[in-house]
């Protein structure tokens, strides 16, 4: 394992102290129990966004805090859910009386720690609804399984949730908006390498130099297919059309196309990846309306991407256009 | 009834401490096991876990074990993270919530902690037998310890009937396909794998056998 670290047990909070330096100016870092706010929460009257998850996904979430997306997020350690009780200082830090929204991706660990803050914060008196993403079209057998997981879409809610909760919309109506959000995405990933945690010291899987992994999750997780390598249009004609299949996407569609990088694939290889996507989609008579391309959701040093799909409207197109002030997303501001 | 039929506050606790001790010791094969099938960081977190247990044991001073198990299960709420947080959390806060007030259990009351502890988890992770998770290990060695009160065991007697059941259900999790938790997105391919949750549940059992005879 090479990797720039001092010791493997302190990665989380020694990225959270290199943040607090950084940009004390625009968050509020907390590292015992660990959270990150932004610097002038809590916004009163406002409904407040928390979201978190383990680390090894930068930016996400505290990439993502910051005015018109998340007020706060709690990242636990690399690839490991936080616990309830970083949840609980961090909605009681930035609720401003308008109650707070979890965002929690679909994972078994998170699921379980976001439920037991949520009792805990409403014991305190404090309205919390969570709204668990599931946009991941890799996870077919939902039924039998701990159900899809949440990947892309993720951030997309937190952007549109973000700029409607500085609308001054109700919580009911910023955790609806999350609910459709989820319910319009869908996404796949792919891997060219695994990757390593800090912790382990081993690579997630192995892979030939001539294979890759279809289907994989955000955690170094296997995916559901080996395959030998192809042409990234071949791979994007492979991940794409299961996801357009699987909502269905259908002609006359307006969508944002989101092109992320897993961590250890340059840019001018995901422009490649929007292009093969662009190609396929106008194939099927569906407009690009926005897009998002770059590293957001990442596993670590993992090569490989993910395609995100979201259907638009003029609401949804209208929140995302809304200014974003934050460390990894910024616009309008 | 001698004291070896019941395991007061100090069996309790060194329960406890063998528990950490055997976790920090298969520390890389629950990592190793985790890697397979899941994330890798079961061995890790379950580490740091009852490390931060071991610090509050020092700390403790009382002779209610209900209290102390409470306070067992907020430590690993509070550092273990990933599923096993939440899962084992809630197994010691309902066993400490059965053993409220009391200076020991008997059979009885260790029968009655850890059926309310493995009920906990049933209604927290939402599995059953047979998906692969914890429960597999857990689940028999409740109905082993119930069993051999029936037949007039004694408690070092059933805890290791309970521990036996709890490795036969974790080696009975190799050839199942895993219906919970991040292991169930491999689908097929999680079949063949020992589950990693089980083996820690079957380790905390084991402890528990070993602090029965010991004590």
């Amino acid at each position: 394992m090479k990797k720039l670290i001092n010791d493997p047990d302190a990665v989380t909070r020694e990225a959270l102290e290199g943040m607090a330096v950084a940009h004390g100016d625009r968050v509020r870092v907390s590292i015992e129990p660990a959270y990150v706010v932004r610097a002038d929460a809590p916004i009163q009257g406002k409904v407040a966004i928390v979201s978190g998850g383990g680390a090894g996904h930068e930016p996400m979430h505290g990439g993502f805090v910051g005015p018109g997306m998340l007020d706060a997020a709690c990242p636990g350690a690399v690839f490991t859910s936080p616990t309830p009780d970083q949840m609980l200082e961090a909605t009681k830090a930035v609720d401003g009386g308008a109650g707070v929204l979890h965002i929690v991706k679909n994972y078994t660990g998170d699921v379980l720690n976001f439920e037991m803050a949520a009792d805990l914060a409403k014991g305190e008196g404090i309205d919390v609804e969570a709204v668990v993403i599931n946009d991941d079209v890799a996870v077919e057998d939902s039924l039998y399984t701990a159900g899809r997981r949440g990947v892309g879409a993720t951030i997309l809610a937190e952007k549109l949730c973000g700029a409607a909760a500085d609308q001054g919309r109700s919580l009911a109506d910023v955790a609806e908006l999350c609910r459709r959000v989820n319910a319009e995405a869908r996404s796949m990933g792919m891997a060219l390498t695994a990757c390593t945690t800090p912790q382990s010291g081993e690579p997630s899987f192995e892979l030939g130099d001539d294979e890759m992994e279809i289907g994989i999750g955000i955690h170094g997780e296997p995916g559901r297919y080996r395959e030998k390598l192809a042409p990234a249009a071949a791979i994007v004609e492979r991940m794409a059309s299961v996801v357009v299949e699987d909502l269905p996407f259908n002609s006359g569609d307006r969508v944002l196309a989101f092109v992320n990088g897993m961590g250890g694939t340059p840019l001018i290889e995901l422009y490649i990846v929007y292009r093969d996507l662009h190609r396929l989609l106008a194939e099927r008579g569906i407009t690009i309306e926005r897009n998002l391309i770059g590293d957001y959701i990442t596993s670590l040093e993992m090569a490989g991407c993910s395609i995100t799909l979201l259907r638009l409207d003029d609401e949804l197109t209208s929140l995302w256009d809304a200014p974003v002030d934050t460390l990894a997303l910024r616009w309008g501001a | 009834m001698s004291p070896s039929d019941t395991l007061g506050h100090a069996a309790v606790e060194d329960w406890l401490r063998r528990f950490a001790a055997d976790i920090a010791a298969n520390k890389a094969l629950l990592v190793k096991l985790d890697t397979a099938i899941g994330d890798g960081d079961h061995g890790t977190n379950m580490d740091r876990g009852m490390r931060k247990v071991l610090e509050k044991l020092d700390d403790l001073d009382g002779g209610d074990v209900g209290a102390t198990l409470k306070a067992v299960g907020m430590a690993l709420v509070s550092s273990v993270g990933g599923a096993a947080g939440p899962l084992y959390g809630t197994l010691f806060l309902q066993m400490g919530q059965s053993a409220a007030g009391r200076d020991s259990l008997d059979l009885e009351g260790w029968t009655a902690a850890l059926d309310a502890g493995v009920k906990g988890v049933q209604a927290r992770g939402k599995a059953q037998e047979g998906d692969k998770t914890m429960l597999d290990a857990l689940l028999p060695a409740v109905e082993a310890l119930r069993s051999a009160a029936g037949e007039g065991a004694g408690l070092a007697e059933a805890l290791e009937r309970s521990a036996g059941a709890a490795r036969a259900g974790m080696e009975a999790t190799i050839p199942l396909e895993a219906r919970k938790g991040r292991a169930s997105y491999l689908g097929p391919r999680s079949v063949g794998h020992q589950d990693p949750g089980a083996t820690s549940s079957h380790l905390l059992l084991r402890a528990a056998a070993d602090a029965a005879r010991a004590g």
